[in-house]
């Protein structure tokens, strides 16, 4: 943890806990709502994984349950539907990767090279502006601009031009929800790389330009270089999080576009989980889900301190 | 082990963006830098006007179209680019809606209460853990973070709410999601690394730690006060899958955003719009102004308090805590 100047005194060095506790009990009670939420919303829901593991009854609930050993992945394992949706999962997170990831980060080199303060402020506040509204909205704006009742069809219409209806069309599905991520979150994403460009030093560039290197010589040697631990740490987290593409996104979509294109694992989860009550079978998906996950942010670090870097977490 | 979400909102905290300030300050380019070339500048300029347009426009396009008569609206076929004939009726119509009606003042009421939940909660819990050397506060922060990477995941959380009879009742949409462990290490990190000094002396004179928390930390810390509640509420405004779980059949209680979903995204028929004066009774989809003043008003809010906060993000606030 960072070091910080304490004002509970280091000595002398050796409190009993008694003392201890008397002196921080009113710190531990303040914890105590938090920890209460978080043990009966997040650590409770861990014992319910337990379902994956069952052939869960609703009436009987997790204890009284039959237990079915591995029944539950063995039926997912030979599921076409989930591995069509594992399927989708990996191809959407690896075009989002492709045409998002560099998204914010040219945004932010743009944005940075604009001299006057008042622009700059401007374009900040619209591009974050999209982050905060829901997906439900998002998709619903650009049902309007681009679905068959939409602008975009409204304008082709009018000029005989024929139409396209982008919001219904599986062959284009990765394309519009990329975009969709794009439009909503590439602004937002922008802030982390401003921070790491308002650290560089300026006086490397004035130094560099005294020696007489160009501006692109300067952004390979100086700008890159300097962003270098924030894209890698967005990487990390990026890989990390490969099997999360966005599951309201794809929850308010899949209907319109069709589930061969559409599903996700997480809407998988839910839709053969919730929506069905074959709850024990949903789990194991999700199960499924967080442990490739886990590994996936385990490797993805691992990747990153080879490459010398902190990555999402040091030891 | 270290996050990097704790590192880098510590650095922000820590270090005023030296270097941005004093290149904002002068709004100029620096001498050494060579001067622009014309074609440079053009597509500079071209690419965040079309930028702007791109987040702006649709927006136009949606308040103008609520804005406009039925009459305007068939003659241009639908969306209303360029304001024609402007009238409030749309508004007038969906406020008297019943299911709108009582959809804005559960979206108002859930999101008031819930941030109002969650901040109390994440203060006290940020607080409590910023201490240095306090007792326990490792575990408890391991306790906080194993959750960031490890969790049940929707169908287990499910069971267990409804396990505890949250079907249909209003708690089922705040305290599931109250707390949010991103948003407790970014409060911790500022609190432990701010008016360390303040607080020494207020221990000196006698200050336990709530009047500490209520009366040093809470009024210096209220730029991040500020963006931490921001989130929490547009969390909670925003969020209809949790109503999709704990209450899909009662209308009553539907939120505003799963009354836009049901209305405008699914495009299913509007009660209220029946009879309306847009007279359009026989179509299954509410008419097209409505469904657009839906959106607006799914936008108000946000559009009311974003400009009160979001100057915080330049502060530096956000800086380091969205590296997580």
């Amino acid at each position: 943890m960072t070091t910080l100047r304490a004002d509970r005194p280091a000595r002398p060095a050796r409190l009993s806990w008694r003392t201890r506790l008397r002196r921080d009990r009113s710190l531990i009670l303040m914890t105590l709502p938090a920890v209460l939420l978080l043990v009966v919303f997040n650590y409770v829901p861990l014992f319910g994984l337990a379902t994956a593991f069952q052939e869960y009854d609703p009436l009987a609930g997790v204890w009284q349950s039959p237990w079915a050993g591995l029944y539950q992945f063995e039926r997912l394992l030979n599921d076409s539907l989930f591995w069509g949706a594992l399927k989708n999962t990996l191809y959407l997170s690896f075009v989002q990767l492709i045409l998002f990831f560099p998204v914010p980060i040219a945004l932010a080199l743009l944005l940075n090279s604009v001299l006057s303060e008042r622009i700059r402020n401007f374009i900040q506040s619209v591009v974050y502006l999209p982050h905060f509204f829901s997906w439900v909205l998002a998709i619903t704006i650009f049902q309007q601009m681009l679905g068959g009742a939409g602008a975009l069809n409204q304008f082709l219409r009018s000029n005989d031009i024929g139409t396209w209806d982008v919001m219904t069309n599986p062959d284009t599905f990765a394309l519009l929800v990329t975009s969709q991520v794009i439009w909503k979150e590439a602004g937002w994403g922008i802030i982390v790389f401003l921070a790491a460009l308002a650290a560089i030093n300026t006086d490397l560039y004035e130094a560099a330009a005294a020696d007489g290197a160009g501006r692109w010589r300067r952004l390979w040697h100086i700008t890159l270089p300097g962003l270098r631990s924030v894209i890698v740490l967005m990487l990390v987290l990026r890989l990390g999080n490969a099997l999360s593409v966005g599951f309201e996104q794809f929850l308010i979509q899949r209907n319109a576009v069709g589930h061969d294109t559409a599903e996700v694992l997480d809407t998988f989860s839910f839709y053969y989980g919730i929506a069905t009550g074959d709850y024990s079978y949903g789990a194991a998906a999700g199960l499924f889900k967080s442990v490739i996950s886990l590994l996936l942010i385990w490797g993805a670090n691992k990747l990153a301190h080879a490459f010398g870097e902190d990555g999402l977490y040091r030891k | 082990m270290t996050l990097a979400i704790e590192r880098a909102s510590g650095d922000a905290a820590a270090k005023p963006l030296a270097a941005q300030a004093v290149r904002q300050k002068k709004n100029e380019r620096p001498s050494w830098e060579e001067p622009p070339t014309v074609v440079g500048e053009a597509a500079k300029g071209i690419t965040l006007g079309g930028v702007v347009l791109v987040m702006l426009v649709p927006l136009w396009i949606i308040v103008v179209t609520s804005l406009s008569t039925q009459a305007a609206v068939n003659r241009a076929g639908g969306l209303v680019v360029w304001p024609d004939e402007i009238t409030f009726e749309a508004y007038r119509v969906m406020l008297a809606d019943s299911t709108v009606r009582s959809a804005l003042i559960v979206s108002l009421g859930i999101t008031a209460v819930g941030t109002l939940v969650s901040m109390a909660v994440s203060v006290m819990c940020a607080y409590g853990l910023s201490r240095a050397r306090s007792l326990g506060h490792r575990f408890l922060l391991m306790l906080l973070i194993v959750t960031m990477f490890v969790n049940g995941g929707v169908i287990p959380t499910f069971l267990v709410v409804t396990g505890l009879g949250g079907y249909g009742q209003w708690w089922a949409l705040i305290l599931p999601s109250a707390v949010s462990v991103f948003n407790i290490l970014i409060l911790r990190s500022f609190y432990s690394s701010t008016s360390v000094d303040l607080i020494e002396a207020a221990r000196i004179d006698g200050a336990g730690d709530w009047r500490i928390l209520w009366s040093i930390v809470l009024p210096t810390s209220r730029a991040v006060t500020a963006v931490m509640a921001l989130f929490y509420g547009v969390g909670y405004w925003n969020s209809f899958f949790n109503v999709m779980l704990y209450m899909p059949t009662d209308s009553e209680k539907w939120p505003l955003q799963y009354v836009l979903l049901t209305y405008v995204n699914r495009g299913n028929g509007m009660p209220g719009s029946v009879n309306s004066g847009f007279g359009d009774q026989f179509s299954q989809t509410a008419p097209l102004a409505l469904q657009m003043a839906v959106v607006v008003l799914t936008l108000v809010p946000l559009l009311i308090v974003y400009p009160f906060v979001q100057k915080h993000f330049r502060t530096g606030v956000l800086t380091g805590a969205i590296k997580g």
